[in-house]
């Protein structure tokens, strides 16, 4: 073994560090270290996600554990010449509270880590992915070794029925039943896949546990593939995620190594590999017939169900599917048995779930929490709530797919029934926050043009209907929708609901439907007064200069890209409607507070 | 590396990861500091703190860590090294060669006895 370090330096390398200038803090550490010689002593280990993606580039120095964020080149520079070189702590790179108090501790002290209970995301920010030693070392493949050496299939079956882990890819389906279907299905070659095309706008944790911790998603299909009889195991993966396909090849190529995948795994007679499969994107092919079409190289298209993939999946033989979270969360269920992951959660919703915060919270990023817990907690405590003393006004969960809830509900539990409840769903844990600046209208918008534009176009209800829902809704932020196009929206939603081929167009309405349901009142204000509350609709708004306030600066005119503003230096200046294109730029240089938008 | 057959073999590979895992982490049996500010570096601190790492490697100690530290204004004695264990008194110790320190680690961390004749201090700085 290499000479033991004396300092660690963990840096977070998940996607959102990297886009922040990850690699250069990084260099900038390894160049400084070596300046000192102290490069043999000190390591710098580049980890999966540590979830505060808002704080990046982040790093953690042990063995006191102080935590770094926002990090630049001459902050790594200065952190080696004062922390690692002289023992002092360098303030000004450590997490400050939002009284400005210092936590040189955050992992340990912060309610955005410490109410979280990690399970699918235990080894994220704590190993290096690319090292299956360090893996090893957090008890990595003993629940494999404890599956093959000590329990037949059905145990292992049983076992995850025991524990009522459900699907983690949204739909929530048990992950036991499903398995034990798979072990049931007649055929002489079975294949086990793992759903890696995540793809709803703000979810980001299967790919956060892919480059985080490659190696549990393998243990969880060899130990799945062991449980049903698959030979073969495939990842579908997206090409948009490099990094995760980098670390997977890596992990792969030493799960073999090891002896955990390939022929006679672990001297048995089980035998199983892997392949990775990369996807072009395509939102639809996260839905499970068309992820098997696109492995087979066909067009990534949806089939009807049934027959289900645990029947007649991939070349038409019993395939089971689970999503990279549901994998995640099996080996630990293993190891410590069903009881314990059964005593986290709510009655019907067991263990925890990984949620990607994003929109208007404080604390983007990365969460585990158990099921049950309250959206408040989750948005309030662990988010930090709203940046800039807004109002919350509603949560989007479930993406494209799934609806929003608005504040009276933040005290429900979260778990699939909730939320189903809610007339939302789980979906595979993206949260979107949206604050009383946020039209719901608008938001409806944005996430049927999503689907608009994902539809692969097979079926008419989804292909054309979703086009014309999308029509009407410009049509009312444009300020010329009826209340008939409101009823029209209503029927057609449930109509797309009920009669498209699969689960995109199925739940493609729900995001207009659920903003429909909570805020009626919004809807109504466009239809019938032309008005947006939120005055976030360009068509239904205008700028105006309170000449009280007004100075007569100029900043305005001079910023405004089509001359809109008009007015002598020291005089209150006047925005001409017709010329504004409603930019807001006039109100970003304004100094006086003297601009605002009024919507009729 | 030849595949693993058994839970024995996964073990062992365990075992020297947590090593470095441990490190790692706080809460350890406690922590040796060595004074690397230009006065203890000037005086040998890098060969010191080598040497320690070397140590512990050979003799198996894995349950502290080897920490840097600034000068604590015993410049004369440099390079100075304080071992700090869980309920004990830190100790310091001065004048610290490559040498010396195989000794600190042998005597104080694997064995528990303090290396009296290197001692320039005991409790706090």
């Amino acid at each position: 073994m290499a000479a033991v370090a004396t300092n660690t330096i963990l840096i977070c390398a998940g996607g959102a560090c990297i886009s922040a200038g990850e690699e250069s803090v990084k260099d900038a550490f390894k160049d400084e270290l070596k300046k000192f010689a102290l490069d043999t002593v000190v390591s710098v280990v580049e980890t999966g996600c540590m979830g505060a993606c808002n704080l990046g580039p982040l790093a953690v120095v042990y063995p006191e554990g102080v935590f770094y964020q926002k990090l630049t080149p001459d902050a790594a520079r200065k952190i080696v010449r004062e922390h690692i070189l002289k023992g002092r702590v360098v303030e000004e790179y450590l997490y400050k509270g939002p009284e400005g108090e210092i936590k040189p501790q955050a992992q340990e002290e912060l309610p955005f880590f410490t109410k979280q209970v990690k399970i699918a995301t235990r080894n994220l920010g704590v190993i290096d992915p690319t090292d299956i030693d360090e893996y090893i070392g957090r008890d990595g493949y003993f629940a494999l070794v404890k599956a093959v050496k000590e329990m037949t299939p059905e145990q292992v079956i049983e076992e995850i029925k025991a524990s009522g882990l459900r699907g983690r890819g949204g739909a929530g389906f048990p992950t036991g039943l499903k398995w034990e279907l798979g072990r049931k299905s007649k055929g002489d070659t079975k294949y086990i896949v793992c759903n890696a095309d995540e793809g709803d706008p703000g979810a980001f944790m299967d790919r956060a546990i892919l480059e985080g911790d490659p190696h549990t998603v393998i243990e969880g299909m060899v130990i799945g593939a062991y449980a049903i009889g698959a030979s073969q195991g495939y990842i579908y993966v997206r090409a948009e995620y490099p990094l995760a396909i980098e670390r997977l090849n890596i992990a792969i190529e030493k799960a073999r190594e090891y002896g955990f995948l390939g022929k006679n795994i672990l001297g048995s007679d089980f035998c199983f590999d892997i392949e990775l499969r990369i996807g072009a994107g395509a939102f639809v092919c996260g839905e499970e017939t068309a992820l098997m079409a696109s492995i087979e190289g066909e067009r990534g298209q949806p089939r009807v169900k049934p027959p289900y993939p645990v029947q007649s999946g991939l070349w038409g033989k019993p395939t089971v599917i689970n999503n990279v979270e549901t994998f995640a969360n099996i080996p630990p269920i293993i190891l410590k048995g069903a009881k314990w992951f059964a005593s986290i959660g709510t009655e019907t919703s067991k263990g925890t779930k990984v949620f990607a915060l994003a929109g208007k919270i404080r604390n983007t990023g990365l969460v585990e929490v158990p099921m049950g817990i309250t959206l408040r907690e989750l948005i309030f405590e662990i988010g930090g709530g709203i940046p800039g003393n807004k109002k919350f006004k509603a949560v989007q969960t479930g993406g494209p797919s799934g609806g929003c809830i608005p504040a009276e509900y933040l005290d429900t539990p979260v778990d699939y029934e909730s939320l189903k409840e809610l007339g939302t769903i789980m979906g595979s844990g993206g949260m979107v926050v949206m604050d009383e600046d946020d039209c719901m209208v608008d938001v409806a918008k944005f996430f049927l043009e999503f689907t608009v534009d994902e539809s692969c176009g097979k079926c008419t209800p989804c292909r054309e209907g979703t086009r014309v829902m999308l029509d009407i809704l410009e049509k009312i932020t444009n300020g010329e929708g009826t209340k008939e196009d409101l009823e029209k929206l209503k029927q057609l939603g449930e109509f797309i609901s009920n009669s498209s081929l699969c689960g995109l167009g199925q739940t493609a309405p729900n995001p207009v439907l659920s903003t429909m349901r909570y805020f009626w009142d919004e809807y109504l204000a466009h239809v019938e007064e032309k008005r947006c509350p939120a005055k976030k609709c360009k068509a239904l708004i205008r700028f105006v200069i309170d000449h009280d306030k007004c100075v007569g600066c100029t900043a305005c005119a001079k910023v405004c890209p089509v001359n809109a503003i008009t007015g002598e230096v020291r005089k209150p200046h006047t925005i001409n409607d017709d010329e504004c294109i409603r930019c807001g730029s006039c109100i970003e240089v304004c100094r006086f507070n003297a601009i605002s938008k009024v919507s009729p | 590396m030849p595949k693993i057959k058994s839970l024995e073999e996964l073990m062992k590979i365990k075992e020297d990861a947590i090593k470095d895992l441990k490190l790692r982490q706080s809460g350890k049996r406690g922590k040796v500091i060595v004074a690397m500010g230009t006065c203890g570096i000037a005086a040998g601190a890098k060969e010191t703190l080598k040497a320690i790492v070397d140590a512990i490697n050979e003799f198996g100690v894995d349950d502290i860590a080897v920490v840097q530290s600034g000068c604590m204004g015993l410049c004369d004695v440099e390079p100075t090294v304080e071992v700090s264990l869980m309920d004990e008194e830190p100790v310091i110790y001065g004048n610290v060669t490559p040498e010396q320190a195989r000794r600190i680690v042998e005597k104080h961390l694997k064995n528990g006895e303090i290396v009296a004749d290197l001692v320039v201090k005991r409790g706090e700085v």
